[in-house]
């Protein structure tokens, strides 16, 4: 284990990793998060709009996990949670501005909606989205949440490109949902 | 009726609402994991208020970041505007965006859209307090 330490070090600096967690997230710890992410931008980003939009990404994204990595579905998906209640987030400079990764457990059930959700998404255009922004702002439904299925249109806009996402089946009940938002600058 | 007055956060905005001189602000960021906890004591607060409101009522938006979770509370905001307005007086919102922030500026546009308030958009080299 000590001689990876390096290893991963280096891995991180190659990667050009501004920030990576895996573990449980309380809103104390987004906080936390979100008080770095903008040092961080702060430092190395000199278009404020950049700025703003990668740190819009990075709020929704750690909320999303915030609000979806607590138990829910089925039985099998709460074992799976207990177990492991982790997700993992992490966001790094790439050639043409940031990508904001995240990761985390949920109901194999739910898959397809949310992969129909995020496909629709991704063949909008930034009129269509803007447009599905406000259909769903003024329809007046809130999820349990509060956020009403906005999160991930307001993500696509920011991003200004398409959602790249990843189911991997777990077991019988549970999925591994990987999300990758890159903000171009 | 007492004004309402809270100290902004690092995930919460500032808010003044003067029930005398009809002068509402909402100034810093919105970002709360749950923004529904947050907004329900101003709504109550306008609703309450919207029973004897100033003949002029003006709402002040300054703010640099908002969450998907705040937005539909902010259009809830607006909407008591809205039936406060239906009822006879002038009421109005001034939306606040940073110069470089377009986002903002469209999002105060989409409000405009929806909401039967007079918006005025005004430009703002930075939100204050920053």
């Amino acid at each position: 284990m000590l001689d990876r330490v390096h290893d991963l070090y280096d891995e991180l600096e190659r990667s050009r990793v501004m920030l990576s967690f895996k573990g449980e997230l309380s809103a104390d710890l987004i906080s936390v998060i979100l008080g770095l992410m903008e040092r961080k931008l702060d430092a190395i980003e000199p278009d404020a709009r950049a700025r703003k939009r990668v740190f819009n990404v990075v709020v929704e994204c750690l909320q999303n996990l915030y609000h979806h990595s607590g138990p829910s579905g089925s039985e099998g998906h709460a074992a799976v949670i207990a177990k492991d209640p982790h997700g993992v987030v992490m966001v790094a400079q790439v050639d043409k501005g940031y990508s904001v990764l995240t990761g985390n457990f949920m109901a194999g059930a739910e898959v397809d909606r949310l992969k129909s959700h995020l496909d629709r998404i991704n063949s909008a255009s930034p009129d269509d989205l803007r447009e599905w922004y406000r259909e769903k702002l003024v329809d007046g439904t809130y999820s349990a949440v509060g956020g009403g299925g906005l999160g991930m249109i307001d993500i696509a806009r920011r991003s200004g490109g398409k959602l790249e996402y990843a189911f991997v089946p777990y077991d019988h009940d549970n999925a591994f949902f990987s999300l990758n938002v890159n903000v171009t600058t | 009726m007492e004004p309402l007055q809270l100290e902004g956060s690092p995930k919460t905005p500032h808010v003044h609402f003067d029930p005398n001189t009809g002068l509402l602000e909402l100034k810093g960021r919105s970002i709360p994991e749950n923004s529904i906890d947050f907004y329900k004591p101003l709504i109550d607060w306008i609703d309450k208020y919207g029973r004897s409101p100033n003949s002029k009522t003006a709402l002040h938006v300054q703010l640099e970041y908002f969450n998907t979770s705040s937005s539909k509370c902010i259009l809830d905001v607006f909407k008591k505007l809205e039936t406060i307005r239906a009822a006879g007086s002038e009421v109005s919102v001034l939306w606040h965006y940073e110069a470089d922030d377009e986002d903002m500026l469209e999002a105060g546009e989409d409000y405009a859209g929806i909401i039967n308030v007079p918006f005025k958009m005004i430009q703002i080299a930075e939100v204050d307090g920053k």
